[in-house]
């Protein structure tokens, strides 16, 4: 069997960082959730915030430890796995992503100890500061990763030296055309992706008639946050949509399946199984000229199409289609329950009615698909290229024994699966367990800097060796 | 001063302060099955659970100052190195996830402890494979004759293996430092009695792989005996062997359970071992990236990118360092004393 090394280490960088930003993508926003309930809690004292803090930084913590240990992976793979890549870019790419590591990973890794194991180690203030340092550390990181995939997507500022990129201007890199629309993207992303988490756990709860106070408290607030972020999204992912059709038009066609070179009165299309052999669509269900009037903002827009390029040029157009639909129908999807949720607010009967608490439930990890199904969009849209019109992904593979690859493909595969397995049955077991009662709160003196006296390894405290020690103090 | 050399001392710092950091972090997973008494895999694990994260920043670190300041080194030496890259990152997923899932398990323990201790230690292997056959250097790059480097096995031989039970060893030896400053009675004490021992093996180890070398590498023997080379670095491997006494000295006369002042000693000690063993390689080395085929001179990225990193690089690593000392701070004294959780 023929092996083709640029096919299979691009399998394994798509599915490792598939894999990753899973995490990232829920970390971003929790750390928000839990800076702004911590917060909370200092302002009023009322400790359903403390116990929502305290609940939803287990989660957290084990979310955080798993994109630690994928996301090294990945700033390892640009050198294993595209060597090519790496020297031709890393003038550029590489300060972005040293500026991560120096702005954001340390400060991230440095304040997280305290965070997780400090409550009693540090007043509270210093406490809640360091809640704040991790989430501003999440944000930072995000910014400086999108810095750098958006400069593949849309490049500027660079000049091209003996088959190398060197910088002209920073200010350029930084900020190219399509960076601020991609960062807010995703960081509103990261942000309803998390709410929906714990919007659907407490929903959870309260189907089960479990911790109901706590989870009323947790449902009302992110239904609220949804209520503002989702519709919101909407607008800026259409901001983004405008400008991958004005940066990457070739992306915008595949998205919509648009075939013919340009094409006016375009239609929107609810249904298509996009055909790249005959070049059209088959099964078309479409709304007329709805995509002119989303994607120009007038009646019969015109639009180029993927026939403007060689079929060489042209992304995986079913793949790009379809994820678009997906990340779309979910974004619908979260402003619907956003609204019926005012709806039941208003009727008192947010927390009584079942279907939608069920419907919510459902949604619990709906943030992560749509957000896995937007990068789909992204990464497959800008194939052929590794850098937009400038470098073919082809062309910039590490020349590896592809056996080689495979193997370290079918570990992953191996690995990856269990331990997203584990994540799951340890979020589960999390989540049965419940948050922490109130009683279990008030003994933790937080914030009292009390050495030793913790209730919360509640097996250590089984152990009967360090009770003793504990009675001798 | 030169730009390229800056990043090159950088790159240095970085690699020497994950090494040192995550040296004692991996050293005490390679430690872990000697202590399997009621609750020391705790005591072991709650020691390091708030640093783990911040100490393998630093290979994050090493890898990016690699990729922005020397992107042709990057890519060759990691494309290279392929499978012990590779091997090292599963072992380092398992030993990562093992802090959050095995304190939250019931019957999955037993699987925690092994994901974690196994991991670390070969991590801590395939750092030190690494480490040898870089020194040994890799086939030549550009080849098209014959074998690949990229396709090779060459990363492994009797030499590579050797620097790889050695680093192990020493990582080791730094948890075992590590533990007797944050223990009390009996881990305090069998950490002593294991310290004394790897530190045996540690010191010969260097010995073995420094002779080795010089027997072996034309140039690194050059680089020690032309002249009077000797003679001007000859401090280092005296001052290691004071270091190395002095960890010896202050884990074998610890009786006095009074006296808590010294308890910190063998680790700074220990630690300074690694630095002067670290110096002695660099002093061979320098100023190659890859032996005998790449600089850090013709590795560099253009100015424009490297000044850029400048006032990052100026500002955040004196600021990581700070916080990252307020950090151990926090947690300062005997892991009994906060055993809290979260």
């Amino acid at each position: 069997m023929d092996l083709d090394v640029a096919i299979l280490s691009r399998i394994q960088f798509a599915f490792t960082v598939s894999f990753h930003i899973i995490f990232p993508s829920i970390t971003i926003g929790l750390a928000t959730l839990i800076a702004i309930w911590e917060g909370m809690w200092l302002k009023t004292h009322n400790p359903y915030y403390l116990q929502l803090a305290k609940f939803w930084i287990k989660p957290f913590a084990i979310t955080f430890g798993m994109g630690v240990v994928s996301g090294i992976v990945l700033s390892y793979e640009f050198g294993t796995n595209f060597s090519k890549f790496s020297e031709m870019t890393g003038a550029i790419l590489g300060p972005l992503m040293a500026y991560e590591v120096l702005t954001a990973f340390f400060m991230e890794a440095g304040f997280l100890g305290v965070m997780l194991f400090g409550w009693q180690r540090v007043g509270r203030k210093l406490h809640f500061f360091a809640t704040l340092v991790v989430m501003t550390g999440t944000w930072i990181s995000a910014f400086w990763i999108i810095v750098a995939n958006s400069w593949m997507q849309t490049p500027a500022g660079y000049k091209i030296i003996d088959g190398k990129f060197e910088v002209e201007s920073w200010m350029a890199v930084i900020f190219n055309p399509s960076m601020p629309y991609r960062f807010t993207h995703m960081l509103m992303a990261s942000f309803i992706t998390a709410t929906f988490v714990v919007a659907g756990i407490c929903a959870y709860y309260l189907l089960k008639k479990q911790h109901i106070p706590f989870a009323k408290k947790g449902l009302s607030m992110c239904m609220w946050f949804a209520l503002v972020l989702t519709p919101m999204q909407a607008w800026i992912g259409d901001m983004h949509g405008l400008n991958v059709q004005h940066h990457q038009p070739t992306k915008l066609a595949a998205m919509e399946g648009i075939w013919p070179a340009e094409e006016e009165n375009v239609p929107l299309l609810l249904f298509a199984m996009p055909n790249m052999e005959t070049e059209s669509n088959d099964y078309e269900v479409g709304i007329p000229n709805l995509g002119s009037l989303i994607l120009t903002h007038s009646w019969d827009g015109a639009v180029q199409g993927l026939k403007a390029v060689p079929p060489e040029d042209r992304p995986n157009v079913p793949l790009v289609f379809w994820s678009f639909r997906v990340m779309v129908g979910i974004g619908f999807g979260m402003i619907g329950i956003a609204f019926l949720a005012l709806l039941l607010r208003r009727k008192g009967r947010l927390f009584e009615n079942k279907p939608f608490l069920a419907l919510v439930t459902l949604f619990t990890p709906m943030g992560v698909i749509a957000v896995l199904a937007g990068w789909y969009v992204v990464e497959i849209g800008r194939q052929p290229w590794i850098v937009y019109n400038l470098v073919r992904t082809s062309e910039i593979v590490s020349p590896l024994p592809p056996e080689r690859v495979l193997f370290t493909l079918i570990v992953f595969v191996i690995i990856y699966t269990l331990l997203l397995g584990v994540y799951i049955y340890f979020m589960r077991k999390l989540i049965k367990k419940g948050p922490p009662s109130m009683k279990a709160l008030e003994q933790q003196l937080i914030g009292m800097k009390a050495p030793g006296y913790a209730l919360a390894w509640v097996k250590l405290l089984q152990n009967k060796k360090v009770q003793n020690k504990e009675g001798e103090k | 001063m030169d730009l390229a050399f800056f990043y090159f001392l950088v790159l240095g710092f970085a690699i020497f302060m994950y090494v040192l950091l995550d040296g004692f972090d991996l050293g005490i997973g390679i430690l872990y099955p000697w202590f399997h008494q009621d609750g020391e895999r705790d005591h072991l694990m709650r020691s390091i659970s708030h640093v783990w994260d911040g100490n393998e920043t630093w290979l994050v670190f090493g890898g990016v100052i690699l990729f922005a300041a020397f992107p042709a080194a990057y890519g060759d030496i990691l494309s290279i190195f392929y499978l012990p890259i590779m091997l090292m990152l599963f072992a380092l997923i398992f030993r990562g996830v093992a802090f959050e899932y095995r304190f939250k398990s019931d019957t999955s323990r037993p699987y925690w402890d092994l994901a974690f201790s196994s991991g670390s230690a070969i991590a801590a292997f395939c750092q030190g494979l690494l480490l040898g056959s870089l020194v040994q250097g890799v086939p030549a790059l550009t080849s098209n004759l014959g074998t690949n480097s990229l396709s090779s096995l060459h990363w492994l031989t009797p030499f590579s293996i050797l620097t790889g039970f050695s680093v192990m060893a020493g990582y080791a030896l730094l948890a075992a430092c590590y533990l007797f400053m944050k223990s009390r009675g009996r881990i305090q004490q069998h950490a002593a009695y294991l310290g004394k021992r790897l530190l045996i093996i540690t010191v010969l180890a260097m010995v073995a792989v420094s002779l080795w070398t010089v027997i072996n590498e034309t140039e690194i023997r050059e680089r020690w005996f032309s002249g009077y080379n000797f003679l001007l670095l000859s401090p280092l491997p005296i001052l290691s062997l004071v270091a190395a006494a002095f960890v010896w000295k202050d884990l074998h006369s610890h009786t006095d359970y009074e006296d808590h002042s010294n308890e910190s000693r063998p680790f700074w000690a220990a630690a300074s071992l690694f630095l002067l063993g670290f110096a002695g390689l660099v002093v061979g080395l320098f100023p190659y990236l890859i032996p005998r085929q790449l600089t850090f001179m013709e590795a560099a990225s253009p100015d424009s990118s490297l000044l850029f990193l400048l006032p990052g690089v100026c500002i955040f690593v004196p600021l990581i360092c700070a916080y990252t000392f307020w950090g151990y701070r926090v947690f300062a004294g005997k892991v009994e004393d906060y055993q809290e959780g979260y």
